[in-house]
C-alpha cells in the first residue's frame, strides 16, 4: 500500500476516534503493513467538532499527519466544511448522508453517501454508526479487507458488544458493496480547477 | 533482572503513548504512581489507575502536583519504585520536589507530555519547550538524566529505561514526551517479561551498623535502604554527610554536589543515546528529538532529493548532553540544523557543544504544533550553502 491518508470527522461522540482505531489497528496488527492514528478534539466531551487522521502505509511512517487526505469521512455539517478543501484530487468523499448536505464541492471527487446512523438505529443502537461507517469504508474504498476490519473491531469494542459491532460492520459493508461501482453525481459540481 | 510477568502486558496492541509509557511503567515493576491529572498526560495516569489493582500497587490522586511529587519519593523509601506524571504547569510545581530528589538520590520517574507554555499556555496543543526546565528547574548545581521518545512504541521502550537508569544513577530521570507522541497511536509490541531487562533496586548487603547510607560505591552511587528494615538512616534535603545527617560546611558541600553531578557527568558516554542515519557523507546534520526528529525525516528526505547530503542525529537522550558525541560530529560536517517546537533552548546547547566547528540554525516553533516540512528543509538548503 502506497502511503494513503484518511481523515475521519464528526463531532464527539459519534465514535469519530474509535473508527480511525479500528482501521489503524486493522492495518497495522491484521494486515502487518503499518498505520499512524492521530487526532484532535475540543475540551468537550460530546458534541465538539473531533477529528481523526490515519496515515497507512507498507513502510514505517515518519510524517504522522495527513495533509492531503485520500479518503475523507464526514459525520458533521461543520467537518464537510472544513476538510474538504483540503481532500486530495480524484479522492475519496465518504458522508453520513442524513448530517451532511453536500454543497459547492469541486469536481473531480468521488462521493459515496450512507445513512450510517439510521442504518444503526435499525439495529437497535444508535452508538454503533462508527461502525456502520468503518464497513461501507471497507466496501467502497477497498484499501483495508474486510477480515482485518472484522478482527480489529472485535478487538477493539467491549465482549458484549462484539456480536452488535459485527452485524453494525457488516450492514455497512453490505449497504457498500452495492454503491461500490457507483458513486453519487447528485451535486452541482463547482467550476473544474485549472491545474 | 528479569521484569515482574504481572506487569507485562506481552502482545501486540495499537495505543497511543500515554497508554504505552503507562505500560513501560509497569512493566520496568512501577507499583505505586502518585499525580494530579492534566491535559494531554491524564491517559498516564487514567490507565494506571485502571490496571494497577489487578497488578497488585497503589495510584494515588492527590490533591496537585507538590504533593503528588514528594508522594512518590515516600514510595520509593518504603521499597517501590515509582513515578509521577505531568504537563507543563503541574511540571513547575513539581521543580522543588525534583530538586529534593536530587538531593537525597532517590531514584523515580518524572513523566512530562509537553503542550504549549508558558502558563496555562495551549492545554491540548503540543510543545517541546520544557527541556530547559527539566534540565535546570530546580535550585542549586545538580546534574539530570532526560529521555525523548518519539513514537509509541518508545514510550514503552524508553519508559522502561528512564526506570532503569534511575535505580542505577539513583536519581530522578525526567521523560519528556510531547502532546504528539503521547496522543499518537501506533503498534506497540510489548515482548514476554523475560525479554524485558529491569534495574534493580541498589539495596545494601551490609548489615545494619556497616551500612553509611551516603557512602558511594565506585560509581559514585550509594547503596539503599527501605524504611522498617532495621537500618538507621535520615534522610534530608540538607547537605549531608556520608551518615545522612545536616553538615553544612563548605567541604562537605563540595564534596556532595560535587558527587551528584559527577556520577551523571562520568557516564556521558553511556548515556549517550542517539539514532543516526546517512551521516557517512553528510554535510549538514538535522539533530531533533521526540515529534520533531518525525517531521524532520520527510525534510531529511526532501534534501537528498535535491541533492544535498544531509543526515540525522536523532536524540533519544538528551541530558547528560552529548557534548562529546556532538563536538566530534561537528568537526566533520558543515552545519547543525536543529528544528524543536521551542524557540532554541537544544539548539543553543548544540551551538556549544560545537565549539564553532559547525555552524548551528535552529529552526523554531512557539508550540501549538509540529513544523512544516518545508521550513526545516529551507534551513537544510542554507546549511549546504
Amino acid at each position: 500500500m502506497p502511503v494513503t491518508e484518511i481523515r475521519i470527522a464528526g463531532f464527539g461522540g459519534q465514535g469519530v476516534i474509535l473508527s480511525a482505531i479500528v482501521i489503524g489497528k486493522a492495518v497495522s496488527i491484521f494486515e502487518g503493513a503499518h498505520a499512524t492514528m492521530t487526532q484532535s478534539f475540543g475540551p468537550e466531551a460530546r458534541g465538539g467538532a473531533c477529528s481523526a487522521q490515519v496515515v497507512l502505509s507498507d513502510r514505517p511512517i515518519n510524517y504522522p499527519y495527513v495533509t492531503r487526505p485520500d479518503v475523507l469521512v464526514v459525520m458533521s455539517q461543520e467537518a464537510y466544511s472544513r476538510f474538504t478543501p483540503e481532500l486530495k484530487d480524484g479522492g475519496i468523499l465518504i458522508v453520513e448522508e442524513e448530517l451532511v448536505r453536500i454543497s459547492g464541492l469541486r469536481s473531480g471527487i468521488r462521493v459515496y453517501s450512507v445513512p450510517a446512523t439510521r442504518l444503526a438505529e435499525e439495529l437497535g443502537r444508535r452508538m454503533v454508526l462508527n461502525v456502520v461507517m468503518v464497513g461501507f469504508f471497507a466496501a467502497v474504498t477497498g484499501l483495508v479487507s474486510a477480515d482485518a476490519l472484522r478482527q480489529a473491531v472485535a478487538d477493539s469494542v467491549p465482549p458484549a458488544t462484539r456480536e452488535l459491532n459485527r452485524r453494525a460492520f457488516d450492514k455497512g459493508y453490505e449497504y457498500g458493496l452495492a454503491k461500490a461501482g457507483a458513486p453519487i453525481e447528485e451535486y452541482d459540481p463547482a467550476p473544474m480547477e485549472v491545474e | 533482572m528479569q521484569a515482574d510477568p504481572r506487569g507485562v502486558l506481552t502482545g501486540i496492541h495499537f495505543i497511543d503513548g500515554d497508554h504505552a509509557c503507562c505500560e513501560g511503567a509497569l512493566a520496568a515493576g512501577a507499583r505505586f504512581a502518585a499525580g494530579y491529572p492534566i491535559t494531554p498526560s491524564t491517559e498516564v495516569v487514567e490507565r494506571f489507575a485502571a490496571r494497577i489493582p489487578t497488578v497488585g500497587g497503589i495510584f494515588i490522586q492527590m490533591e496537585d502536583e507538590l504533593a503528588a511529587s514528594i508522594t512518590i519519593q515516600g514510595a520509593v523509601w518504603g521499597g517501590a519504585k515509582a513515578f509521577t506524571v505531568t504537563s507543563g504547569p503541574g511540571f513547575s510545581l513539581m521543580m522543588e520536589h525534583i530538586g529534593y530528589a536530587a538531593m537525597t538520590e532517590t531514584p523515580c520517574v518524572f513523566v512530562n507530555v509537553q503542550r504549549g507554555g508558558p502558563s496555562t499556555g495551549l492545554p491540548t496543543l503540543p510543545a517541546q519547550a520544557d527541556m530547559m526546565q527539566a534540565r535546570w528547574g530546580s535550585h542549586g548545581d545538580y546534574e539530570i538524566i532526560a529521555l525523548s521518545p518519539n513514537s509509541p512504541q518508545e514510550c514503552f521502550d524508553l519508559t522502561v529505561r528512564a526506570f532503569n537508569l534511575s535505580e542505577e544513577y539513583r536519581t530522578p530521570v525526567m521523560f519528556m514526551m510531547d502532546e504528539c507522541v503521547g496522543h499518537m497511536t501506533e503498534k506497540v509490541v510489548i515482548p514476554p517479561a523475560e525479554q524485558v531487562e529491569v534495574y534493580p533496586r541498589r539495596h545494601t548487603r551490609r548489615a545494619p551498623g556497616a551500612y553509611k547510607p551516603y557512602e558511594p560505591e565506585a560509581d559514585l552511587v550509594p547503596e539503599m535502604v527501605h524504611a522498617g528494615e532495621g537500618y538507621r538512616f535520615h534522610i534530608t534535603g540538607l547537605t549531608h554527610d556520608e551518615w545522612g545527617y545536616p553538615n553544612m560546611n563548605v567541604a562537605t558541600q563540595d564534596r556532595l554536589v560535587r558527587r551528584l553531578q559527577q556520577k551523571i557527568r562520568a557516564a556521558e558516554d553511556r548515556l549517550t543515546m542517539v539514532d543516526e542515519h546517512g551521516l557517512e557523507d553528510a554535510e549538514v546534520v538535522v539533530v531533533s528529538y521526540g515529534i520533531t526528529s518525525r517531521v524532520a525525516e520527510r525534510a531529511i528526505e526532501m534534501a537528498r532529493q535535491r541533492g544535498v547530503k544531509a543526515g540525522r542525529c536523532r536524540l533519544i537522550g538528551v541530558w547528560p548532553f552529548p557534548d562529546r558525541h556532538l563536538k566530534a560530529l561537528a568537526a566533520r560536517v558543515k552545519a547543525f540544523v536543529v528544528p524543536e517546537i521551542n524557540l532554541g533552548q537544544i539548539a543553543r546547547e548544540g551551538e556549544r557543544a560545537a565549539g564553532g566547528a559547525a555552524r548551528t540554525i535552529p529552526v523554531t516553533h512557539a508550540g501549538g504544533g509540529v513544523h512544516r516540512p518545508q521550513d526545516i528543509l529551507e534551513a537544510i538548503m542554507e546549511a549546504a550553502r
